[in-house]
C-alpha cells in the first residue's frame, strides 16, 4: 500500500550501518588482544573428529596452528568491518554471523591451544542439549500461533519429567514414561487452555500459576516421596542410543545426527511434522488466521476456542516430550528444579525463530552450542571461572530478546483473548 | 483494552463505602480459604491428616494462647521472661517472615502499577542481599547511625540496579520484561555461586559470607531467640511511602497511566521509557530491600539459595494484594503465617513445606480468575474486573 | 415477487442497552434494501444477529419462506447469506487464495491445502462479475477497495445470495464508490438479494428498491426511495430537523501557526507513509485534510504531535521549530489535539472523570504543587468543565470507560480547551458519534477557529471537510494532491483528487 521507492537515507539506517561496522572492527581487536597476544606462537590446536564410542569411520584429527587462525579471524573481522563501514551490507544476519563466527573460532583456538578438543563430540552434544529447548519452542510456537502464550513450559516441563521418571521406574518401562509425560503436559496445558480462554486469566499470570505449582508440586513429590525411595520410584535408566544403520557410519555428521536417542529423533520429527501442518494443511491454515485475526476467522464459521484449546494441548504434549528428556532422556532421575530456565529460553528460542519451527530448531541449535561449549571450556580448565561461562545461555538470550539480532513480528492477537 | 491491573480505587474517595470494601475482600479471602482446601486434599492424598498439619502449621504461626497467658502470669509472679519469650515466639517469629515479604510483594505491586510483570524480584533479592552482607561485613568500626543506613542503602541500590537492567532493555528494545528477570534470576544465581564460593566466601568449609558487623545489624527488640526487628516497621512504612507515592504524587499518577494505557500516556506527554525503568529501578530496590532486611535483620550472613521462592510469593503477594500497598501489607501478613507455620508443619507433621508453593499457585489462579470462585461459592454480584496485566511480546 | 428473507420482531438485550427492540424487516428478492440509521441505531448488532454471530432475545429469521435458527456463521452460510463486514475480515499477512478458502479448504493428497483450485476458483468469479484481484497477492499489499473486493468473492465463493453490505462505502473515494454501485447491479443482475447498511443519505437514494429507516434500536418507518428526499429521510433518522449546514461566519485568517515543510514520516511498520508534505495553518482558519483513510493522515498528525519521529523535513509552530522535541514540549507550546483514536489515545478508560480531565497538565499547578497532586483542584477542575461542557455523568468519579462515545469525546474537548491554545489538530473527531454530538463538536471547533486559533480538521467524511474547512488539503498515498479553497471547490473534484488524479486533469475533468 504504501510506497517505499523514494530513497531517504535516515540518520537511524545510517547509525545502525556504522556501529555495526563498528562492532566488527573491534571483534577484529579483541580477537587479537585477547586472544593473540595470549597464544603461543607455534602452538597448536587439535579437534578430534571422532567420538569412541562412535560406529562411525574414523577420520584423521584436525590440527590447526593456533596463531596464524586467531591472525586469519582477526583479519576477517576488521576486513568485514571496513567493508560494512565504507559500503554497507543490508544483512544484519549475515554481518551477526560473521561476528559470532570469527569470535568463537578465534576463541576456541585460543582456549585449546597445545590441547586436544573434541569438535565432533561437541557439536553432537549441542544437539543433545538443543533438544529440550527445541521441544519448549515448538510448544510456543504452536500455541502462540493460535494467539495464546504460554509461560507455563518450564513448570509443564518439570511436572512431566517427574511423570515419566516415577511411572518408568514402575512400570520399567521407559516409553510407558514417555507417553505418561506426553498427557500429563497434555493435561496441564489443558488447564492452562481452560483458563484463558473459558476465564479469560491473564495469559502470562496463568503461566506463572503454572510454573509455581509445577515447581511446588514437583518438589512435594519429590521430598515426600521419592527422597526415600530413590531405587523404586526415581531410577529409571535412559533410552538406549539408536544407530541409524549406514548413515551413523558417515564421519562427523554421523555421530553428530545418526546416532542419537529417541527423543532427540523424535524433536526433529516433530519439528518437520509442525512446520508442514502449520504452513501447508487446513489446520495450520486456521490456526494462522485465528492466531492473526480470530474475528476473520470468526466470521467464516472456525471456532476460535476449539483450535486454541486444541494448539495449547498439542503444545502441552510436546513440552511434555521436552520434559520427559530431562528424567528418561538423559540421566533416569529426577531432581528439583532440573529444567533450569530451559523452558524460557525455549520461548527466546522461539521469538529469534521467527514463530516458525524450523527457525525455533535452528535457534535452539545456538544455545545448545553455548550450553554444550560452556561444558567443554570446564573440561579444557579455560581460567575463567565456570559461574561465568554458565551464564552464557541466559545472557545469549536477553541479547536475542533486544531485537538488536533481526526484530520478529509475532502473530498479531498473540496475547489477547478472544471475545465474540 | 485497558491494562490496569485491579479496580481498586485510583484515588483515595471519600464516597466509598465500607460494604464495597468487603466486596473487595470477598474474593480474596475466598480465594485464600479455597486454597488451603486444595493444599488439604494434596495432603491426604499423600496420606496425612490435614487437620494435623493444619493443626501445626496454625500453632507454628500463632503460637498456643494459653501458653501465651501462662507466660505473663509467670513473668508477673516471678519476673521470670523465658515463658513469655517461648510463647510469643511463634508469632512475632510470623511477623519476622513476613517483614521480607511485604517489600517483596510491594515491589511486584508497583511494577503491576506501571504494566510491568517483574518475575525477577528473586535475583533482586539475592542480589540486594549480597550487597548488604558486603557493606555489613567488609567495613568495619563504623558506628551503626552510619553503617546501618550505608548497608540498606547497598542493598536497595543493588537490587535496583539488578531490576533496571530489564527495565532499559524493554524501554529501549520493547525486549519482554517477563523473559530477561527470568534470565536476570539465573544470571544472579550463577553470581552469587562465584561470589559465595570465592571473592565473598569466609573462612570455613561452608560457601556462605562472612558474619556482618554488628554494626549493620537491625536493632531488635527482644533478646534471644527472638528476631523480632526494625526490619518489621520500615516495611510498613515503606508501604505507606509507596501508597503516597502510587496515588498522591504526579510521579506516580505518571507510572498509573502508563500502566493503564501506555499510548495515553505517550499522547499527554508522558516519558513511557523513562518510567518504565524508574519502576524497574524502584521495584528491584524494594525487592533488594527485602534481601537487606532479611540479611541485616535475621541472618546475618547469606548463603546459597538465600532467596529461593521470594520472587514467586511477591507475585502471589502483588495479585492478592490487588497491587495495592495496603492489600499487600495483609497478604504478606498471611503469607508470612503461612510459610512461619509451614516449617513446624513439617517437623511435625511431615509435610514438606513446598505444599505452600502449590496453595499459593491455586491462590493465583483463583485471584486472577475471580469468576470461577464466584461460580465455585455461587457469588451472583458479577462486577466486572479487568486483570489484564499484559499484551502479548510487547514487542 | 418473493421476500428472500424476512426478520419479524427481532429483539436483542445488552446490559444496560436495549440494541434493537422488536425490528420487523423485509427483503425482496433481487433487490437492493437499504437500512438507514445513525451510528448505535442499532443496525451492526441486527445484521450480525443475521449472520448468528449474536443470538437474539426474541424473533424469528425467516429465509425464503421457511423459518430457519441460525446458530453461527455456519448456519448463516449454509442459508446462503453472506456479509461483507464494516472493518474487513481479512488476514492482512495471507493472500487473497487463503483469505477466500478459510473454512472451507478443499485439500489434494489427504491433507495438504489444493490452493490452486481455489485460485482457479477466484478468477472464474473475477471474470463473472467483474471483481478483478489477484489471488496470490498479499491483503497487506492490496489497497481498501481492492479488499473489498476479496469480501465480496469470499462471500461469492461460498454461493451467497443474500448479501448483507455494512457501510461498504465508509473507506472508499467517490469514485471507488461509484465502481461499488456497479458491482452491485452486476450482483443484482445475477439474481442476488442485497441489504445496504449505511448512515449516507445521498447512496440511500442512488442505489437502493426499498428503504427502512432504524432509530434507537427501533424500525421507524419504511419508505420508497421514489418518494424520499434527504430531508426526509435525515428526519426519519435523527428524529427531529437536522441543521445540516454548520452555521459560520468567514473566515479571518492571520499570520500562520504552523508551517509543515517538506515533510516524511514512516508509520511503527517502517513504510514511508508520508511522503514530502508541506501547508501552513494560519491563525483563524480551519485547514480541512481530506483523503481516504490510510494515505497518511493519520501519521501526519501523529508527527505534528510528536507521537512519531519524523525522517525528514520541518515543523515550525510560530516561527519555531517542533519537530525534534516532545510530545510534552509541543503541548505546552499550545498545541492542542483531539486524537483520532479516542480511546487508545485520548482517554484512560480505567482512570476516572477527574483525572482524565487533567491528563496533560497534571504536573502543573494548580493540579500539582511539587510533585504532590493536589485533590481539591483537581476535582474542582473537573465539576467546572462536565458543567461547561455538559458531559453527561453521574459524578466526577465514575470512569471514562463508562461513559457513551459522545460524552467521552466531549471529556477529551473539554480537557484539550481548558488551556490556552494556539492551534487546535482535530482528527476523526465526530467518527462515531450522533448527531447530537456532532453539531455539538462542530460548533466547539468553529468557535475556537473564530477565537483565533489555526485549526487542522483531519477527517475522511467529505461532508465534514467542506461544512468546516476554510481551505481544504487533499492526501493520496502519503502526498497532498492539492490545497483548495473551500468555497472554490465541489466533492467531485475532491474525489478525483483523493483517487490520485493529477489536479491539472481533475479540473479538466471536472
Amino acid at each position: 500500500m504504501t510506497n517505499d521507492n523514494i530513497q531517504i537515507n535516515s540518520a537511524a539506517e545510517k547509525r545502525k550501518r556504522i556501529s555495526y561496522g563498528i562492532a566488527l572492527l573491534l571483534v577484529g581487536f579483541v580477537i587479537y588482544l585477547l586472544f593473540g597476544l595470549n597464544t603461543q606462537a607455534g602452538s597448536l590446536t587439535t579437534f578430534g573428529l571422532n567420538l569412541t564410542s562412535s560406529q562411525a569411520i574414523k577420520v584423521p584429527d584436525l590440527i590447526v596452528p593456533a596463531l596464524p587462525a586467531i591472525y586469519m579471524m582477526a583479519a576477517i573481522s576488521v576486513f568485514a568491518g571496513a567493508y560494512q563501514l565504507a559500503r554497507g551490507v543490508r544483512s544484519t544476519g549475515w554481518l551477526i554471523s560473521i561476528l559470532a563466527f570469527t569470535f568463537v573460532v578465534a576463541f576456541l583456538m585460543w582456549a585449546a591451544q597445545d590441547k586436544s578438543f573434541n569438535l565432533t563430540g561437541m557439536l553432537s552434544s549441542s544437539l543433545v542439549r538443543a533438544t529440550p529447548i527445541a521441544l519448549a519452542a515448538l510448544c510456543g510456537v504452536i500455541s502462540e500461533r493460535s494467539a495464546v502464550i504460554n509461560i507455563g513450559i518450564e513448570g509443564i516441563m518439570l511436572m512431566s519429567a517427574q511423570a515419566a521418571v516415577i511411572s518408568a521406574t514402575l512400570t520399567h518401562n521407559l516409553y510407558v514414561g514417555l507417553i505418561v509425560a506426553i498427557i500429563v503436559g497434555g493435561l496441564v496445558a489443558a488447564f492452562h487452555a481452560y483458563l484463558v480462554i473459558r476465564f479469560k486469566v491473564d495469559q502470562i499470570v496463568s503461566g506463572v500459576a503454572i510454573n509455581i505449582v509445577g515447581t511446588g508440586t514437583t518438589s512435594f513429590i519429590s521430598s515426600r516421596f521419592m527422597q526415600s525411595a530413590g531405587d523404586t520410584l526415581n531410577n529409571s535408566g535412559t533410552f538406549p542410543i539408536i544407530s541409524i544403520p549406514i548413515l551413523s557410519k558417515i564421519p562427523v555428521l554421523g555421530p553428530v545426527f545418526f546416532e542419537n536417542n529417541l527423543i532427540v529423533y523424535l524433536t526433529i520429527i516433530l519439528i518437520v511434522v509442525v512446520h508442514i501442518l502449520l504452513f501447508y494443511t487446513p489446520w495450520g491454515l486456521r490456526t494462522r488466521a485465528v492466531g492473526e485475526h480470530p474475528k476473520a476467522a470468526d466470521t467464516l464459521g472456525v471456532n476460535v476456542y476449539f483450535m486454541r484449546y486444541v494448539n495449547v494441548i498439542l503444545g502441552g504434549m510436546i513440552a511434555g516430550v521436552g520434559g520427559a528428556y530431562f528424567t528418561i532422556g538423559s540421566v533416569g532421575r529426577f531432581d528439583e528444579i532440573m529444567t533450569a530456565g530451559k523452558g524460557f529460553i525455549g520461548l527466546a528460542a522461539m521469538i529469534f525463530g521467527k514463530w516458525n519451527p524450523i527457525g525455533a530448531y535452528t535457534s535452539s541449535l545456538i544455545f545448545g552450542f553455548a550450553d554444550s561449549l560452556q561444558v567443554k571450556l570446564q573440561i579444557l580448565r579455560v581460567p575463567i571461572p565456570s559461574e561465568f561461562l554458565l551464564m552464557a545461555p541466559y545472557i545469549v538470550t536477553m541479547i536475542i530478546l533486544t531485537g538488536v539480532v533481526g526484530r520478529a513480528i509475532p502473530p498479531a492477537a498473540d496475547g489477547q483473548p478472544y471475545e465474540k | 483494552m485497558s491494562n490496569t491491573t485491579t479496580p481498586a480505587p485510583e484515588t483515595g474517595k471519600k464516597e466509598k463505602k465500607s460494604s464495597s470494601i468487603w466486596q473487595e475482600l470477598l474474593v480474596p479471602v475466598l480465594a485464600v480459604v479455597t486454597g488451603l482446601i486444595l493444599g488439604a486434599i494434596v495432603i491426604v492424598m499423600s496420606g496425612e491428616n490435614p487437620f494435623r498439619a493444619y493443626g501445626a502449621l496454625f500453632a507454628g504461626s500463632f503460637g498456643s494462647p494459653v501458653d501465651f497467658f501462662e507466660g505473663i502470669r509467670i513473668y508477673f509472679t516471678t519476673g521470670e521472661t523465658a515463658a513469655l519469650i517461648k510463647a510469643i515466639y511463634p508469632f512475632t517469629e510470623s511477623l519476622v517472615t513476613a517483614t521480607p515479604y511485604i517489600f517483596a510483594g510491594l515491589s511486584v505491586a508497583i511494577g503491576f502499577r506501571c504494566g510491568l510483570f517483574n518475575i525477577g524480584a528473586e535475583g533482586q533479592f539475592f542480589i540486594g542481599a549480597l550487597s548488604s552482607a558486603f557493606v555489613g561485613y567488609s567495613i568495619k568500626g563504623l558506628p551503626m547511625i552510619i553503617h546501618l543506613p550505608l548497608a540498606i542503602s547497598a542493598g536497595i541500590l543493588g537490587g535496583a540496579l539488578w531490576g533496571m537492567i530489564p527495565g532499559y532493555l524493554k524501554a529501549r528494545f520493547g525486549a519482554h520484561e517477563v523473559v530477561n528477570t527470568i534470565m536476570m534470576n539465573w544470571i544472579a544465581f550463577r553470581l552469587s555461586d562465584w561470589l559465595l564460593n570465592g571473592p565473598m566466601k569466609a573462612s570455613g568449609f561452608r560457601p556462605v559470607t562472612p558474619n556482618v558487623e554488628a554494626s549493620a545489624e537491625l536493632p531488635r527488640f527482644f533478646s534471644d531467640p527472638l528476631r523480632f526487628n526494625l526490619g518489621f516497621f520500615l516495611a510498613l512504612l515503606a508501604a505507606y511511602l509507596v501508597y503516597w507515592f502510587l496515588f498522591k504524587t504526579t510521579l506516580g499518577f505518571e507510572i498509573r497511566s502508563v500502566g493503564a494505557n501506555p499510548d495515553a500516556a505517550k499522547y499527554a506527554g508522558m516519558n513511557i521509557i523513562r518510567n518504565f525503568v524508574l519502576v524497574m529501578f524502584i521495584s528491584g530496590g524494594l525487592a533488594g530491600m527485602a534481601g537487606a532486611s532479611q540479611v541485616l535483620g535475621v541472618d546475618h550472613w547469606v548463603g546459597q539459595g538465600f532467596s529461593a521462592g521470594y520472587g514467586f510469593d511477591a507475585i502471589a503477594l502483588a495479585l492478592l494484594g490487588k497491587s495495592h500497598p495496603a492489600g499487600v501489607v495483609l497478604a504478606a501478613l498471611l503469607f508470612g503465617f503461612l510459610r512461619s507455620g509451614a516449617t513446624d508443619m513439617q517437623s511435625m507433621a511431615r509435610i514438606p513445606v513446598d505444599i505452600i508453593s502449590i496453595v499459593q499457585g491455586m491462590i493465583i489462579v483463583f485471584i486472577a480468575a475471580p469468576d470461577i470462585i464466584r461460580w465455585f461459592y455461587r457469588i451472583r454480584t458479577a462486577k466486572k474486573e479487568e486483570t489484564v496485566l499484559t499484551r502479548g511480546w510487547g514487542s | 415477487m418473493t421476500n428472500v428473507l424476512e426478520l419479524r420482531g427481532i429483539t436483542k438485550r445488552f446490559p444496560g442497552v436495549l440494541a434493537n427492540d422488536k425490528i420487523d424487516i423485509t427483503l425482496r428478492e433481487g433487490k437492493i434494501l437499504a437500512l438507514l440509521g445513525e451510528n448505535g441505531a442499532g443496525k451492526s448488532t441486527l445484521m450480525n444477529i443475521l449472520y448468528g454471530l449474536y443470538k437474539p432475545d426474541e424473533g424469528k429469521i425467516i429465509v425464503r419462506g421457511k423459518e430457519v435458527e441460525i446458530q453461527g456463521p455456519n448456519d448463516a452460510i449454509a442459508q446462503g447469506i453472506g456479509m461483507v463486514h464494516q472493518h474487513f475480515m481479512l488476514v492482512p499477512v495471507m493472500t487473497v487464495t487463503e483469505n477466500v478458502m478459510l473454512g472451507i479448504e478443499p485439500v489434494k493428497n489427504g491433507v495438504i491445502l489444493d490452493k490452486e483450485k481455489v485460485a482457479k476458483r477466484i478468477r472464474e468469479i473475477s471474470d463473472e462479475y467483474g471483481l478483478e484481484v489477484d489471488p496470490t497477492a498479499y491483503i497487506k499489499d492490496l489497497p481498501v477497495g481492492i479488499q473489498q473486493r476479496v469480501e465480496i468473492i469470499k462471500v461469492l465463493y461460498r454461493q451467497a445470495d443474500i448479501l448483507i453490505l455494512d457501510e461498504p462505502t465508509a473507506v472508499l473515494t467517490p469514485q471507488e464508490v461509484e465502481g461499488l454501485f456497479k458491482i452491485i447491479d452486476t450482483l443484482i443482475k445475477a439474481g442476488k438479494s442485497i441489504i445496504f447498511i449505511t448512515h449516507k443519505l445521498k447512496e440511500v437514494l442512488a442505489v437502493a428498491d426499498d428503504i427502512t429507516v432504524l432509530r434507537l434500536g427501533t424500525v421507524v418507518g419504511s419508505i420508497d426511495p421514489k418518494e424520499a428526499t434527504s430531508e426526509i429521510l435525515a428526519t426519519m433518522m435523527v428524529g427531529r430537523d437536522v441543521n445540516l449546514v454548520v452555521q459560520k461566519q468567514p473566515a479571518k485568517p492571520g499570520e500562520p501557526v504552523l508551517v509543515v515543510e517538506d515533510l516524511f514520516v514512516r508509520d511503527e511498520r517502517q513504510h514511508l507513509t508520508v511522503q514530502g508534505v508541506s501547508f501552513d495553518v494560519r491563525k483563524g482558519e480551519v485547514l480541512g485534510v481530506a483523503g481516504v483513510q490510510g494515505n497518511g493522515q493519520t501519521e501526519l498528525v501523529y508527527a505534528l504531535t510528536g507521537l512519531l519521529p519524523l525522517e525528514a523535513g520541518t515543523i515550525r509552530l510560530l516561527g519555531e521549530p517542533i519537530h525534534h522535541t516532545t510530545p510534552r514540549n509541543i503541548l505546552e507550546r499550545g498545541v492542542a489535539h483531539i486524537p483520532e483514536d479516542r480511546q487508545r489515545h485520548g482517554l484512560i478508560l480505567s482512570f476516572p472523570i477527574h483525572d482524565n480531565m487533567m491528563l496533560c497538565t497534571y504536573y502543573k499547578p494548580p493540579f500539582a504543587r511539587g510533585i504532590s497532586l493536589q485533590e481539591k483542584a483537581i476535582f474542582s477542575n473537573a465539576e467546572a468543565l462536565v458543567k461547561q461542557y455538559d458531559v453527561r455523568t453521574p459524578s466526577i468519579y465514575v470512569n471514562a470507560g463508562n461513559l457513551s462515545g459522545g460524552n467521552q469525546q466531549k471529556v477529551i474537548v473539554a480537557r484539550e480547551f481548558s488551556r490556552p491554545i494556539e492551534l487546535l489538530i482535530a482528527s476523526q473527531p465526530t467518527r462515531g458519534l450522533d448527531v447530537g454530538s456532532i453539531e455539538y463538536i462542530h460548533k466547539q471547533i468553529i468557535k475556537k477557529r473564530d477565537e483565533g486559533s489555526g485549526v487542522l480538521l483531519v477527517s475522511s467524511e467529505l461532508d465534514e471537510i467542506l461544512a468546516l474547512s476554510d481551505r481544504i488539503a487533499v492526501m493520496y498515498k502519503g502526498q497532498i494532491m492539492d490545497i483548495v479553497d473551500a468555497d472554490k471547490t465541489s466533492k467531485e473534484h475532491l474525489g478525483l483528487l483523493m483517487a490520485g488524479v493529477h489536479p491539472s486533469e481533475a479540473s479538466i475533468k471536472n
